[in-house]
């Protein structure tokens, strides 16, 4: 066994792919590190406290998880997805009827529900421990935005189904939008925006259209929160989550007592 | 279960005293937490707790609503709260008793040995990866996600609830109107999040659990994120039921329960029931009460504050950042103030002025 691992290890395809040696040794495993752009998000030490799960209750690293898992069930839902008002709740229930032991829509919903409290625990850790202090302030918001961002990405995701939950929840979620100061046309300050008894600001023009592209949430709606939902929050989570982990280790890796 | 304490459950989840008894509770942990963090005795409240949540689950109206598939999220995130709130506390108390003898935390102890990545950290990561996807794997075969029937803008369910992240804010609704609960509120949580580290200059408590070292930041985030946020999410998925009407866990929910609204203006208050006049045409003439009060609330209790309670802290943050802080902390505060004035005296609107869609 021992003699057909070194053997595999030695040959060209092994040597293209994994640049250090197969020996247990400090310096491989620090190689194993350097050379592997998914783990050198990683530093190649880090402190016994930071991996007590005790400690960190490992929250961050399973919210990753869970996008991970989010982005690969989403994406194979998609294959069977059209998000159009005639198409869409029909699409979701023949995924449920036709699909045998299909368990993607059900993956993908109870871990979307997961992300949402794993980033609430992640953020009660840090706060709790003070890991936002000097000098991860930085870091701190860019979790603050991931923390929006996830809640941007779960109530996109809520409208999909296309059923009386979803375009409800949607409804009440986004009537808010109406009453933005200025911006919404019942909100504080819209009726002073006008000209000539000419409303600048109404139902159709209003913060609350744009989200929606139209006065209810209708087709248009659907559309714009499908594109944002399967691309536009994950590209920018994606990026932002990038940002995340490198300032981790920049700023001194998984905190601990300075 | 007996009807008795299904009848005392549903009382006491009534608004008032639930959220005197959540706020008692927290402040009762975080005073009483040496004692309420040793294992054996959060060992003995919880077993209460899951030993109370079988006994109840015969009921019919209490499975209803725990059993509900969107609905299992919210037990995992009051079980896994509870517990972690636990463990922060329980470490913390431990850290504070070490720091007063002298020693370094826990954490600090551990931290001086560096281990390599590579084996340890990544390995404890995939364990941890392949028991919680096991785990959710479990979960989806056995539950299947909900459909309901075809999206129609015609039929309005009741109630019509927010996602259950958000049902704090749609609890905000019943006492402000949407531009503060659905627009102001959360951008001041975003902004208030993003400022903490700005405004917190202790640098104390810095990677490890404490306490006795950051008392007022840790009692703020708590009160904060528990009461005023995950508790408002609880009250919302199981309390709140058609017309927003409150419904104890045990109750049936009744669409024709019926709940007195009246409601009556600052405004209304000072100038008929205090002077006994007609409410002056002006509109700010009529409003002048309520723009003293929240120019009083905004304008000069921070300085008094600054003066007294928070008088150490003013001085370490300096003028901007205390300013800052005093006025998201009083947002925060008029919260529960604004929820109060409406159970005890049904107040609706510190300023009214619906001509202009500006009511606070």
């Amino acid at each position: 066994m021992d003699k057909l691992l070194a053997y595999i290890a030695r040959t060209q395809i092994w040597k293209s792919i994994i640049r250090h040696g197969y020996p247990d040794t400090p310096r491989n495993r620090t190689l194993a590190v350097l050379s592997n752009v998914v783990l050198h998000l990683h530093p190649v030490k880090v402190r016994r406290s930071g991996i007590k799960l005790s400690y960190t209750w490992c929250m961050g690293g399973l919210t990753f998880f869970l996008f991970l898992i989010e982005t690969i069930t989403g994406l194979l839902l998609m294959f069977y997805y059209r998000p159009t008002a005639e198409l869409a709740y029909q699409d979701i229930f023949a995924l449920r009827e036709h699909v045998p032991i299909g368990v993607m829509r059900e993956v993908h919903r109870w871990a979307a529900h997961l992300m949402v409290i794993s980033v609430w625990l992640h953020m009660y850790r840090v706060f709790l421990t003070g890991s936002y202090k000097p000098p991860r302030e930085f870091n701190w918001n860019v979790g603050v935005i991931l923390l929006v961002l996830t809640l941007l990405l779960s109530f996109t995701g809520y409208l999909l189904p296309w059923d009386q939950l979803a375009i409800w929840a949607i409804t009440v979620g986004t009537n808010m939008a109406r009453a933005t100061p200025f911006i919404g046309h019942e909100g504080p300050g819209a009726a002073l925006l006008q000209f000539g008894g000419l409303q600048f600001v109404h139902a159709g023009d209003d913060v609350r259209f744009g989200l929606l592209a139209g006065r209810f949430v209708g087709e248009g709606a659907l559309l714009r929160f499908y594109v944002l939902h399967c691309l536009g929050f994950p590209l920018i989570a994606a990026v932002l989550m990038a940002v995340h982990f490198w300032r981790v280790r920049k700023d001194g890796g998984i905190s601990g007592p300075l | 279960m007996p009807q008795f304490i299904k009848d005392l459950i549903d009382a006491i989840s009534a608004p008032i005293p639930y959220t005197v008894l959540a706020t008692a509770l927290l402040a009762g942990v975080l005073i009483f937490r040496k004692w309420v963090t040793k294992p054996p005795v959060f060992i003995a409240f919880s077993a209460l707790g899951i030993v109370g949540f079988i006994g109840a689950f015969p009921d019919p109206n209490f499975k209803q609503i725990i059993t509900k598939p969107d609905n299992i999220p919210i037990i995992i995130l009051i079980a896994t709260i509870v517990f972690f709130t636990w463990l922060a506390l329980r470490r913390a108390v431990i850290n504070d008793e070490r720091i007063k003898n002298g020693q370094p935390p826990l954490e600090g102890e551990m931290a001086k040995k560096k281990v390599f990545t590579w084996p340890d950290l990544v390995y404890s990561e995939l364990i941890c990866m392949l028991l919680f996807m096991a785990a959710l794997m479990v979960w989806s075969l056995l539950i299947q996600a909900p459909i309901e029937e075809p999206a129609s803008m015609a039929r309005t369910p009741n109630p019509s609830k927010a996602p259950w992240y958000f049902l704090g804010l749609q609890e905000m609704l019943v006492y402000f109107d949407p531009w503060i609960a659905g627009v102001l509120l959360p951008s001041f949580i975003v902004v208030g999040l993003c400022a903490i580290p700005y405004l917190d200059k202790n640098p104390k408590g810095n990677g490890y659990y404490t306490f006795e070292e950051r008392p007022f930041a840790i009692s703020f985030f708590l009160a904060g994120f528990l009461l005023l946020w995950v508790s408002l999410v609880i009250m919302g998925t199981f309390l709140r039921g058609p017309n927003w009407s409150f419904f104890g866990p045990f109750e049936y929910w009744d669409h024709n329960k019926l709940e007195p609204m009246v409601s009556i203006n600052l405004s209304e208050y000072f100038w008929i029931k205090g002077l006994g006049q007609h409410l002056p045409q002006n509109i700010l003439v009529r409003e002048a009460p309520g723009f003293a009060f929240l120019g009083f609330w905004f304008l000069v209790v921070p300085p008094l504050l600054g003066k007294s309670l928070f008088k150490k802290m003013a001085l370490d943050m300096g003028v901007i950042r205390y300013a800052v802080f005093a006025h998201l902390f009083l947002w925060t505060a008029l919260v529960p103030l604004k929820m109060v004035a409406r159970w005890t005296i049904d107040l609706k609107y510190i300023i009214g002025i619906p001509e202009w869609f500006l009511n606070v």
